[in-house]
């Protein structure tokens, strides 16, 4: 067995000085851990007002699924069509899907506006014919629009993966329609984005209307999304849906990337008034509220070790360095790879904070060995949750996706979390194992 | 009695069981070895996140081997034999266990083939099991405990001739949190036998340590507690001709059946099963869910509360909505998990008893799982009726 009193950590941790690249480990098997907070397809899928999900996979594969969907309390809005061995043995798929979705339908107490099917990595591999399944059903259910949707994770790594396909299919069923110039979407998002934010502020001051899937509660509202002549995204995962959309109904994309570093927010916001002929806010001013807010917040800190992780916001490499740069003690950042904006905190923590620990999450090893590891009385606070579990600590800024917050108004309002997150413990275990947090769907 | 095997492929509202991957994860999480669920991604966290309650605070070596893209159409399985060697060698686990998925199914993958490979690479015995997510769970944890059984159980073992007087030692089969949970229900069920003065030797696999496990040809009688336990229940018949008794000690007079059951088979040598419950017309009442826990449950209607025509639905494999509201259309009564309350007739005069089980509705009403075994039972139903 192995030795927990004296453990190797090697493959599974880092030291930033040391690490190669911005994917520091090599992969083999992979470990799951307990946090649970991060929103799946369905939740996802789910904030399309008025729409039904059907997946079609093999009954291991529908598991997750059908209870994200009862655990969200949303039974009524989700159908399942079981691919059995059978139906790879016949080549009867494309019946199965069109006779399974038209049994479905015909049991519903009324017929969605939208369907969503999820197919799975077997229709891929098994070559279905998924034009022919949606020109029958849309032909069976004209007043019903299909959009496809896909639950294939093993292409993960080689395609579009499906958290980003998601994003992208949750705008497949805008149609186009006249724009109105003073309407703006913000799209990609799991989480609504802060009013205080930094562009929303001056989006709304120069008289925009702001759409946000996460706020339409009606088809109708949804559908008014496609007369916004211009879709704002930060999210990383949000690019190709903004990308999709521009080529599809010709709305404009701004990416604007959440960042932690003033001058890349500061270039952001310039974009955004460039577009649309806004003022800017007083940037010095927003800077130095910033800054005030993490001077007070570190010396709460006092030094007390903190912890990042990569699904509390997409630049844990980022925020470290912010931390680092106003007398935090960041000591680890959790993340199994990071995207290519983080290149530059990245150069900047190998050569300024050589010493931090780089953790893999889905390490065998991390498995076994932290909750042993970091069973000790020490104090530390934790910003996300899979960083929260593996450091078994109940000091948590419960924060997913960078919790909707942007700009220097997202900063200063992170640091009142951390300060909250310090000052008040949390029940980490019950917290960390809801899944999709925060959906209210 | 009936018990109706259902087939259909699709659900409108209700719910499904978990698959045979989950089972072989479930059956070998305690024994020390390390579980590669051979897919893409996915079944891991539907697996440690519904169905494995054990996942947060013991720790066990259950992973993913992350299949990919390329692999899947090329068939190449050598960074897949590497990766499990690697991680293996790094951990040190008792034996390896590789359970398939649908991709690996469709690829054709020879599960034996793969172990053996795993096997000679890294020197810890490694087994292959040809799940692919399309059974249910009772299949992939009867498979799993019968090959451990199989492997690594002394063979030179044996039971021993019961003293005057003595009450014979049972193993415990096919005991998963998947049908028992971890709310009391597991030491209920060594406590009936405990109480009766009946050493158990072993529970598989909850709560024993390998030592035990592997002394599990010292058991006069195995009591197959649900339906992953019959696959070991034989193995072990093989191994060492033990004899077992299929059922649940569920309500008072039913456990005193069964007690009397183990006492037979011990002196017998041959096997038994509880007396089933009698089915006759009129309304209904249906238990829905595993079999031997749901036969069991339906018998102890009968035995303690005298109820007439308790029937059994058990749609562990592929759910088939329309067939379980059919089977419900002349019941009085369900007793069956909380997502199965859609199912009930329309009408409101079927009176639905909530049973949750974590094979089907995963942790949602963990907390809500009464403890059924012995005279739970009846306190439960008790409760329930007022």
């Amino acid at each position: 067995m192995i030795d927990l009193r004296n453990p190797d950590w090697s493959g599974a941790c880092v030291k930033v000085k040391d690490a190669s690249s911005l994917t520091p480990y090599e992969y083999g098997v992979e470990y799951g851990s307990p946090a649970r907070g991060l929103w799946n397809i369905v939740h996802t899928g789910m904030l399309i007002p008025e729409s039904h999900q059907i997946f079609v996979c093999a009954q291991g594969c529908l598991r997750g699924v059908v209870l994200t969907a009862a655990e969200m309390g949303a039974m009524d809005r989700f159908s399942t069509v079981a691919v059995c061995e059978n139906n790879v043995l016949d080549g009867d798929m494309e019946s199965l899907i069109i006779d399974g979705v038209s049994d479905i339908l015909g049991k519903l107490p009324k017929l969605p506006k939208a369907v969503l099917i999820f197919t799975s990595c077997i229709h891929h591999f098994i070559g279905c014919d998924l034009d022919y399944v949606y020109a029958q059903l849309r032909g069976k259910f004209p007043d019903v629009e299909f959009s496809d949707c896909y639950m294939n994770p093993i292409m993960r790594k080689t395609r579009t993966a499906p958290d980003p396909k998601m994003r992208e299919q949750l705008y497949s069923f805008l149609k186009k329609r006249p724009f109105d110039k003073k309407s703006v979407n913000i799209i990609g998002n799991n989480y609504p984005t802060a009013e205080s934010g930094d562009f929303v502020k001056m989006l709304r001051a120069g008289g925009f209307d702001v759409k946000d899937i996460c706020s339409c509660s009606t088809w109708e509202e949804y559908q008014q999304m496609a007369a916004s002549c211009l879709n704002v995204t930060y999210h990383p995962a949000a690019v190709v849906a903004g990308k999709t959309l521009e080529q599809r109904l010709g709305q404009k994309h701004l990416h604007i990337p959440l960042s932690y570093d003033y001058d890349e927010i500061k270039a952001g916001l310039g974009k955004l008034a460039e577009a649309l002929e806004l003022e800017l806010p007083d940037l010095p001013k927003l800077e130095a509220r910033a800054e005030e807010e993490l001077a007070k917040t570190a010396e709460l800190l006092s030094g007390i070790p903190v912890a990042i992780d990569y699904t509390s916001t997409p630049r844990p490499l980022g925020l470290a360095k912010l931390l680092l740069t106003h007398g935090f003690n960041v000591v680890s950042v959790y993340g199994d790879t990071f995207i290519a904006e983080e290149q530059p905190a990245f150069d900047w923590l190998k050569a300024n904070a050589g010493e931090l620990d780089l953790f893999a999450t889905i390490h065998p090893k991390m498995g076994v060995l932290p909750r042993a590891i970091h069973a000790r009385p020490q104090k530390l606070l934790a910003i996300g949750q899979k960083a929260a579990y593996f450091t078994n600590t109940n000091y948590l800024v419960n924060m997913l996706e960078g919790g909707g917050l942007y700009g220097f108004d997202g900063i200063m309002r992170l640091c009142g979390l951390i300060r909250d997150g310090f000052l008040h413990e949390k029940d980490t275990k019950s917290i960390i194992q809801v899944k999709g947090w925060g959906c209210c769907c | 009695m009936g018990v109706l095997l259902l087939m259909k492929q699709t659900c409108s509202i209700l719910s499904t069981y978990t698959a045979d991957v989950s089972g072989v994860c479930s059956a070998l999480y305690e024994m020390g070895g390390m579980t590669i669920m051979h897919d893409a991604s996915g079944c891991n966290s539907t697996y440690n996140t519904h169905d494995e309650p054990r996942w947060y605070d013991m720790p066990s070596m259950v992973f993913l081997s992350a299949l990919w893209e390329t692999e899947a159409m090329l068939g190449d399985e050598s960074r897949i034999i590497n990766d499990i060697s690697k991680a293996a060698l790094e951990l040190k686990p008792r034996f390896i266990a590789i359970a398939g998925t649908p991709i690996p199914m469709m690829m054709g993958t020879d599960f034996h083939g793969l172990a053996k490979d795993v096997e000679a690479k890294c020197g810890i015995p490694t087994f292959g099991f040809a799940t692919n997510g399309m059974h249910s769970y009772d299949q992939g944890a009867g498979m799993a405990m019968a090959a451990v059984a199989e492997r690594f159980c002394d063979k030179s073992l044996r039971s021993g001739k019961l003293a005057s007087g003595e009450k014979p030692s049972v193993n415990l089969l096919g005991v998963t949190p998947l049908d028992f949970s971890v709310t009391g229900n597991v030491e209920a069920l060594k406590n009936v036998f405990a109480d009766h003065g009946s050493r158990v030797q072993s529970c598989w696999a909850m709560g024993s340590s390998w030592e035990e496990l592997m002394g599990a040809g010292r058991a006069q009688v195995n009591v197959v507690c649900s339906s992953a336990g019959l696959a070991l229940a034989k193995a072990l018949k093989n191994l060492y001709g033990t004899p077992f008794v299929k059922g649940l000690p569920v309500g008072r007079k039913l456990t005193e059946e069964l007690l009397e059951l183990v006492e037979k088979a011990a002196a017998s040598g041959a096997d038994q099963e509880i007396s089933q419950p009698d089915a006759c017309g009129g309304k209904s009442v249906c238990v829905i869910g595993e079999s031997v826990c749901s036969a069991s449950i339906a018998r102890a209607l009968q035995l303690d509360l005298g109820v007439e025509n308790a029937q059994v639905v058990c749609p562990l494999d592929y759910p088939d909505e329309d067939a379980v509201f059919k089977a419900l259309e002349n019941a009085r009564a369900v007793i069956a998990d909380p997502l199965y309350k859609p199912a009930l007739p329309k009408g409101g005069s079927c009176k639905f008893i909530s049973l949750p089980h974590e094979g089907y509705s995963g942790r949602i009403y963990r907390k809500d799982i009464p403890v059924f075994i012995g005279e739970g039972f009846n306190n439960w139903l008790k409760k329930e009726m007022l």
